[in-house]
């Protein structure tokens, strides 16, 4: 059995810990000082506005319906994407994006390709588990 | 006695429930719906597209989830201390509140108002009715619990599972500031940071009530007081805490978010471990105890425990996640989770408390063995059926072949006619279940009693008169 006081110690080691390393993390997020063009702003916020996670994903994470578009910009080019965008597809509807707001969500994916590359044949895997980009 | 014992009112808690498993059946019906845009592109294009029924479902079912646990927390919380709640107003307050927020968010898919976050969103403002609702519970139950000196494991368990959701539910809106939404990277760090430890905090609701039910079953206090019951508490929240990171093992994120989460999630292997050592035991006790409808979920829940720690684990690792990530193997493992466990869990929970007499259970029974049967095989080919779509999109994410996404796809239909066909009998599986209960409620809250307490079939509640 553990004593009333040891629970205590236990759980408040673990939430000190959790709270220092949430704080470390805020103030020192993976990427720094880079300032976003407002078309990239915008496209991120057209993305979230139309909901395009819930088919498409990000670095593998989103849905299952469409393909991950974190290297789209790079593998297709712009025209490709466009040509998505204007006209939708037999499974994905036609928003009616205005002209500015395809240039938007084109900037939002261009920033998002530069970011890094999403295909796991591109990772290195070690022997003991961990994998590098 | 059992008159005194059992309480027939329909109380705020068990509404919680009640209100839970119709979110359960609507979610599943939206998942159908899903599911069949899978198999015919364009289905309800115009109307209802992929994109608006993806987090009608998401959402219906988190609630379910969501509303169970409350539910579960609030009656044995009364039943524990053998008291009643510090403030009932309060429920009724955060009763109200969630259900009218739940609606608004609902509705709000439907007319295209999207939070537009991976995987559980809705817009912004509709959290802070969420939020709030949520202090008046952990008001409620700090209120309710007083002393927290010599508690058994699962008061720590539920004031945890409160405490964190409240954290990790705010901190996963972190995004609507700019510091932290500008990049991808920084959004997508903080947001799986968020959301990673949001479902720790869940399951330590809903562990907590049912380790609460285990020792109700058992008729034994020593297991929640025990050693070991810490150990696997302080376990669980040591990975609540760290092992989130798992989530986004591909992302170019800080290396040592993933070194911290790899190690801390290898820790679910004492978990994993424990479940092997204890088979003979678990096995011996489901033996004795299955005629107990409750037990039933419960033993159920423990083999998914099982299946869904074990494809935890291997997804865990970096070197297998890498093949796994992105494909259909992290949905059956979510699944797994979600149906396997959370939801049979709570299925347990509903089970025991929704249990008035007003009506007797026994013409139900044939209804209810056939619904649990047929929910437990459906939910395994269901879940073979993703791990195989899983595995055939691994090797095409891994091909050096570019084949084409649409391509792939097509490969896979066979498997989503699968994961559909299953889906649909999972849902018939489980209204079979719910119906009886649900509608022995419906008895209750009109007061149609039909024959005096002709049999009792669950466990009685402790408190009468509890809210």
């Amino acid at each position: 059995m553990f004593s009333e006081r040891q629970k205590i110690i236990i759980v408040t080691i673990l939430v000190t810990i959790f709270t220092v390393y949430s704080i470390s993390l805020y103030l020192s997020l993976p990427v720094k000082g880079k300032t976003v063009a407002p078309a990239v702003s915008k496209g991120k916020t057209l993305w979230q506005q139309y909901n395009c996670n819930a088919c498409h994903q990000v670095y593998g994470l989103g849905g299952y319906l469409g393909p991950d578009l974190t290297n789209v910009f790079s593998l297709k080019g712009p025209a490709y994407i466009k040509a998505f965008l204007k006209n939708g597809t037999a499974t994905m509807p036609n928003f009616h994006l205005k002209e500015q707001e395809i240039n938007s969500l084109l900037a939002y994916l261009q920033n998002m390709d530069a970011t890094g590359k999403a295909d796991p044949r591109t990772f290195l895997i070690s022997n003991d588990g961990t994998i590098k980009q | 006695m059992m008159e005194l014992l059992n309480s027939k009112q329909v109380t705020t808690p068990k509404l919680f429930i009640i209100a839970g498993l119709l979110l359960l059946v609507t979610g599943m019906l939206w998942g159908l719906t899903g599911g069949l845009q899978y198999l015919v592109p364009g289905f309800l294009k115009q109307y209802l597209s992929f994109e608006k029924v993806r987090p009608l479902h998401v959402s219906s079912v988190v609630f379910w989830i969501i509303f169970a646990a409350m539910g579960g927390a609030l009656t044995y919380l009364q039943q524990h201390t053998g008291r009643k709640i510090y403030s009932p107003l309060l429920i009724r307050i955060q009763f109200g509140v969630f259900i009218f927020s739940i609606m608004v968010i609902l509705i709000s898919y439907c007319a295209g108002v999207f939070g537009g976050r991976e995987y559980w969103e809705f817009h912004p403002l509709l959290a802070l009715p969420i939020a709030l609702a949520w202090v008046l519970f952990l008001v409620n139950f700090i209120r309710s619990i007083g002393s927290f000196k010599k508690q058994p494991v699962y008061v720590w368990m539920w004031l945890t599972g409160i405490v964190f959701f409240l954290f990790t539910f705010l901190e996963s809106y972190l995004w609507i500031f700019p510091y932290f939404r500008n990049n991808v990277v920084n959004d997508m760090t903080v947001q799986w940071k968020s959301y990673g430890s949001m479902v720790g905090s869940w399951n330590m609701l809903i562990y907590g009530s049912s380790i609460y039910l285990m020792d109700k079953i058992s008729n034994s206090k020593t297991g929640s007081h025990s050693k070991i019951a810490f150990i696997l508490y302080f376990t669980g929240l040591f990975n609540l805490m760290f092992n989130w990171g798992h989530h986004i093992y591909t992302l170019p994120t800080h290396a040592y978010i993933k070194h911290i989460s790899y190690a801390v999630s290898m820790t679910e292997l004492f978990i994993l471990g424990r479940i092997i050592f204890k088979w003979g035991a678990t096995l011996a006790t489901a033996k004795k105890q299955f005629h107990k409808l409750s037990y039933r979920f419960l033993a159920a829940a423990d083999a998914w425990i099982f299946l869904t720690l074990l494809l935890a684990i291997a997804m865990s690792i970096p070197a297998v996640n890498v093949y796994t990530h992105g494909t259909h193997i992290t949905v059956a493992h979510t699944m797994g989770a979600t149906i396997g466990i959370n939801s049979f869990l709570l299925l347990a929970i509903a089970f025991d408390i929704l249990n008035d007499t007003c009506q007797p259970f026994e013409p139900y029974k044939k209804i209810f063995n056939r619904g649990y049967w047929l929910a437990n095989v459906s939910l395994l080919i269901f879940w073979i059926s993703l791990v195989s779509a899983g595995i055939i999109k691994a090797k095409w994410q891994m091909s050096e072949q570019r084949i084409p996404f649409s391509s792939m796809m097509l490969q896979l239909r066979p498997y989503f006619i699968l994961f559909f066909v299953s889906g649909l009998l999972l849902l018939m599986g489980f209204i079979l279940v719910i119906y009886p209960l649900v509608k022995n409620q419906l008895a209750c809250y009109f007061k149609k009693k039909t024959k005096e307490n002709k049999q009792i079939l669950f466990y009685p509640s402790a408190v009468p008169g509890t809210e």
